[in-house]
């Protein structure tokens, strides 16, 4: 018997959320990528948020490159736009629907290959505009679609499942981001979804580039000694430096916390990011401290997850280009071709 | 949380919710799964085994394992159905092949043990079943002129057919078991003065309650005690009765009342009881079927008096009740004080219930008797306070039904052996417990995973108006094979189970992502009540059991709720390390024999 369908039968207990929807309806198509793949997890958790955030599947597009990262969109939001590019050229794609219709929520999902090798140039410049979108990279350090060869994110002096070591530098996908401008930086884990769901949240609620490298080990070929991205290597070096602990459009605090120990970061729509803080010192609004605070953590070998970076007051690149509110499918005519006098100004303006 | 111990018999045991409340604990996943195979034979030699009667029982049965069944609790939408599993079991019956040959060998020479059984029920019949193959002497002694008991007396024949009845009956007679038809025993002390080595008493419940309100003795002779009545129709003693009957009572026994007399001329039949219609002991199928005959149920009506008229009935007078309920929670039929109800009849049967009667026991024998009148029975044993003597069916702790009196049977048998055999009888033999892996391949198993969403099926009927001329008339038509098989795939496979080791285990989260039921959780340890409440989905039904790992690497534990676990095994595909596997556990209650004595004390797992 080849993969079975995830019976339709539920728990009898499974909630609905506001719009209507059980956390269910949120699946998409039966995964056939390896058992004990983390992408599988992180397909878990963007299921989890979105029907915790009450969104509607409709008002979701979801886009991807090629690799395995990109093939889950298949396996969740099966109710939702989908798009799957060319190999790494995902980002463009996603900035051209993002102009041309606002109203959606764009998720763009990839890889370490799609994002780090061949779509690095695209991966780049969609952050630099500042694409409202959230932009998740399902990093396994391994190229496992092609059975095993470094990616361009593997660390140095980490080891093949075959024994071979690499030499060559990693691409720091969160230091890039956050040099780039990206207004919503985070890392997490696959394997820890108490930490990635509130994260995936926070990134749908932020009005900007969000962008979050979650660590996914390949069990097929990258969860051996010797690798720095399996479960066992991250849960040892995993430095979590805050917890979000719930979103919520300006809900009073309920729970006791020790002064300071809480960070409070709006959001432009009105929902609240509760930030329990796990180091003291860090402070998730000071890109330059931000960006230190990483090199030093990750000399000694630490990986440091959690919202990084978070500017409260980002624009995205609507507001950049000054464009028009309304998406460009419920222009009409006369918006669209206002005549030869508007015309004529224009032309008048340019000479 | 301690680990769960899953080498516990009863722990998977438990998780198979059919077979663990199934008195004699049929294996009925391992039987369902043979039909769904076209392996009908095989399905009926399981039962057979288990159940001594399964073409008596697959039309018959009260079914407790229906109500437990896991489907009835994971069904999407309101109706939730379990598996028609009671009627599967009749599918093995009926497109069997023979299967004389596979029945025991009876030995030649025996052990030169004496045992009587008092009363040919089914009782007695699996004592003798479980006896005859070890080399015992068995001698039933049966008052009636045939055997089978209430199988052949009480029992309607549209609902089962006698010629079932001569098959599973003569299975056991023609062991070589001596029945002494036509032989009531009058007296205990009389036959304990045979030398037997033991004695059996199944002698059922016989005595049918009376209804002592007035008009009761002046309009007798319409007025019929409703089993003995039944026991006249089945013999052809009585085949006709008037147009308009009144049956009174709410249980099983109304029901073949209501529905017999509507074969033998009854066009008016109304069966009154004096509670709710939802507190009737009947099965709700059976009222379904009394009702699918055009038969309707009154109630809260509380008999008052008979109504004659020149020595011939007219009609019953009711009060009008109402269930009111007091501070404790009991519940009180109280008058309404409207005006009461004449019915208008021809004929009464009163089916309000069973009494034992033991007055051929001597009370000075040493067999003690309770303040009720019924004999002090260790229920675990079957054994009176004479060591010698044992009781089991209606005769032990009253009117229940067939299969409690076949367990009864199987449990008697084990403790007449090892009574036989100088043992302990308290020392009861473990099931035997076989559990192994259902794997294939990597996504194969070896029983068919996939969770079909088709609602319970319909047995076919024979057509109402054919139904109603011939009391000999099988109502229920059966499933066919290919009905059958569709009813069978609903079946979700409980005993396949499934196997946890924490060893293995890298903490992925794919079992947990891929649960459809969410019933993984992998979460700090804590107390059950408090676990119980902060699972990915609460677990909320006390009477299953959580499996708990013991901790793991990140110094949580894996938490499974049993409730409403699917069996599909998508925990185990989706497992990188295989530290799920999907094992089937063959559970099989010891019975009579060496390997109930006390060599094999210690539980057989693994």
């Amino acid at each position: 018997m080849t993969y079975l369908a995830k019976p339709k039968l539920h728990h009898p207990s499974l909630p609905k959320n506001k719009v209507g929807y059980t956390r269910r309806d949120y699946e998409g198509a039966i995964s056939t990528l390896c058992a004990g793949c983390g992408h599988d997890s992180i397909s878990a958790a963007i299921v989890q948020a979105c029907f915790e955030l009450d969104i509607e599947p409709h008002r979701v597009a979801k886009l991807s490159g090629i690799g395995c990262s990109s093939k889950t969109p298949t396996y969740f939001l099966g109710n939702s736009h989908g798009f799957n590019s060319v190999h790494g050229r995902m980002p463009s794609v996603l900035t051209g629907a993002n102009l041309a219709n606002r109203d959606l929520l764009y998720l763009g999902v990839s890889g370490d290959g799609d994002s780090a090798s061949i779509g690095i140039g695209q991966f780049v410049h969609c952050i630099r505009r500042g694409v409202n979108m959230v932009y998740i990279v399902e990093n396994n350090g391994v190229y496992g679609l092609t059975k095993g060869q470094f990616s361009a994110t593997a660390d140095r002096g980490s080891k093949s499942k075959r024994g071979a070591v690499n030499a060559d530098s990693a691409v720091d996908m969160v230091a890039l981001a956050l040099q780039l401008g990206a207004t919503y930086v985070a890392r997490s884990f696959s394997g820890d979804k108490a930490q990635l769901v509130p994260l995936i949240k926070g990134a749908i609620e932020h009005r900007g580039a969000a962008f979050l490298d979650v660590i996914s080990p390949c069990v097929a070929f990258n969860n051996h000694e010797g690798s720095t991205k399996s479960y066992d290597y991250i849960r040892e070096h995993n430095e979590a430096v805050n917890r979000i602990d719930f979103i919520s459009p300006r809900a009073p605090i309920t729970t006791d916390y020790e002064p300071g120990s809480v960070q409070e970061v709006l959001q432009p729509d009105g929902s609240v990011l509760r930030l329990r803080k796990l180091a003291a010192d860090y402070d998730p609004h000071n890109r330059i401290a931000v960006m230190n605070y990483l090199q030093e953590h990750q000399a000694r070998g630490e990986v440091v997850t959690g919202l990084l970076y978070v500017d409260p007051e980002a624009h995205d690149l609507h507001a950049h280009l000054n464009t028009v509110a309304a998406p460009l499918n419920q222009l009409d005519e006369a918006a669209l071709c206002p005549g030869s006098k508007v015309l004529e100004q224009i032309n008048a303006s340019l000479r | 949380m301690k680990p769960t111990d899953i080498r516990h018999p009863d722990y998977f045991h438990k998780v198979v919710d059919c077979q663990w409340a199934c008195p004699a604990h049929t294996p009925v996943p391992e039987y369902i799964r043979l039909i769904a195979a076209g392996r009908y034979s095989d399905a009926y030699m399981i039962n057979w085994e288990s159940n001594v009667f399964p073409g008596v029982l697959g039309r018959t049965c009260d079914r407790p394992c229906e109500p437990a069944c896991r489907r009835g609790r994971v069904e999407d939408g309101e109706k939730k159905e379990p598996v028609a599993i009671c009627r599967l079991k009749r599918v093995a019956a009926d497109y069997k092949d023979d299967i004389r040959a596979r029945l025991p060998k009876i030995p030649k020479e025996k052990n030169g043990k004496r045992v009587a059984c008092i009363g040919a029920g089914p009782a007695s019949l699996t004592v003798a079943r479980d006896l005859m193959p070890l080399g015992y002497q068995v001698v039933i002694y049966e008052a009636e002129p045939w055997a089978g008991g209430m199988i052949r007396s009480q029992i309607p024949k549209f609902r089962l057919p006698e010629s079932v009845i001569d098959e599973e009956v003569g299975y056991i007679l023609h062991m070589g078991v001596q029945l002494r038809t036509g032989q009531r025993i009058d007296s205990m002390k009389a036959l304990l003065a045979e030398g037997f080595d033991a004695v059996f008493v199944g002698s059922g419940a016989p005595r049918g309650r009376d209804l002592d309100i007035p008009g009761r003795k002046e309009a007798a002779a319409n007025i019929h005690i409703g089993i003995d009545w039944l026991s006249s129709v089945s013999f052809g003693h009585i085949t006709q009765i008037g147009k308009r009957v009144i049956v009174l009572g709410g249980g099983n026994t109304a029901m073949d009342c209501c529905r017999s007399s509507r074969r033998l001329g009854g066009e008016e039949v109304k069966v009154v009881v004096r509670s709710g219609f939802e507190e009737m002991k009947a099965s709700p199928w059976e009222k379904e079927d009394a009702m699918h005959e055009g038969i309707p149920i009154l109630n809260y009506l509380v008999p008052k008096e008979f109504k004659h008229a020149n020595g011939k009935l007219t009609g019953m007078v009711f009060e009008k009740v109402a269930a009111k309920y007091d501070e404790r929670g009991k519940r009180n039929l109280v008058p309404t004080g409207e005006p009461d109800v004449l019915i208008e009849c021809d004929d009464v049967l009163v089916a309000v219930g069973q009494e034992n009667a033991f007055p051929w026991i001597e009370r000075n024998i040493g067999i003690e008797f309770d303040k009720w009148g019924m004999p002090k029975v260790d229920a675990a044993t079957m054994q009176s306070t004479r060591p010698d003597v044992f009781f089991g069916g209606d005769a032990a702790f009253g009117p229940k039904n067939i299969i409690w009196a076949v367990a009864h049977g199987h449990d008697a048998a084990v403790s007449i052996d090892k009574f036989c055999h100088y043992e302990d009888l308290r020392a009861r033999p473990a099931p035997g417990v076989r559990i192994f892996s259902q794997k294939m391949g990597i996504h194969e198993w070896s029983y068919d995973n996939d969770i079909r969403l088709d609602q319970r099926y319909k047995v076919p009927l024979k057509d109402v108006k054919i139904a109603l001329k011939d009391i000999k008339q099988e109502v229920e038509l059966g499933f066919d094979p290919a009905l059958a098989f569709k009813e069978a795939q609903r079946c979700l496979n409980c005993d396949v189970q499934t196997v946890f080791a924490e060893k293995l285990c890298i903490e992925c989260d794919a079992c947990v992502d891929i649960c459809p039921m969410d019933c993984i959780t992998f979460t700090a340890n804590g107390e059950e009540t408090e676990l119980r409440g902060r699972l990915n989905a609460p677990a909320k039904n006390l009477t299953q059991d959580l499996y708990v790992s013991d901790t793991l690497k990140t110094n949580r534990v894996m938490v499974k709720d049993e409730d409403v676990c699917l069996h599909c095994g998508l925990c185990a595909e989706r497992c990188p390390t295989g530290a799920w596997d999907m094992q089937k556990s063959l559970i099989k209650v010891t019975h009579a024999g060496p390997a109930c004595r006390s060599k094999s004390k210690e539980p057989m797992t693994l």
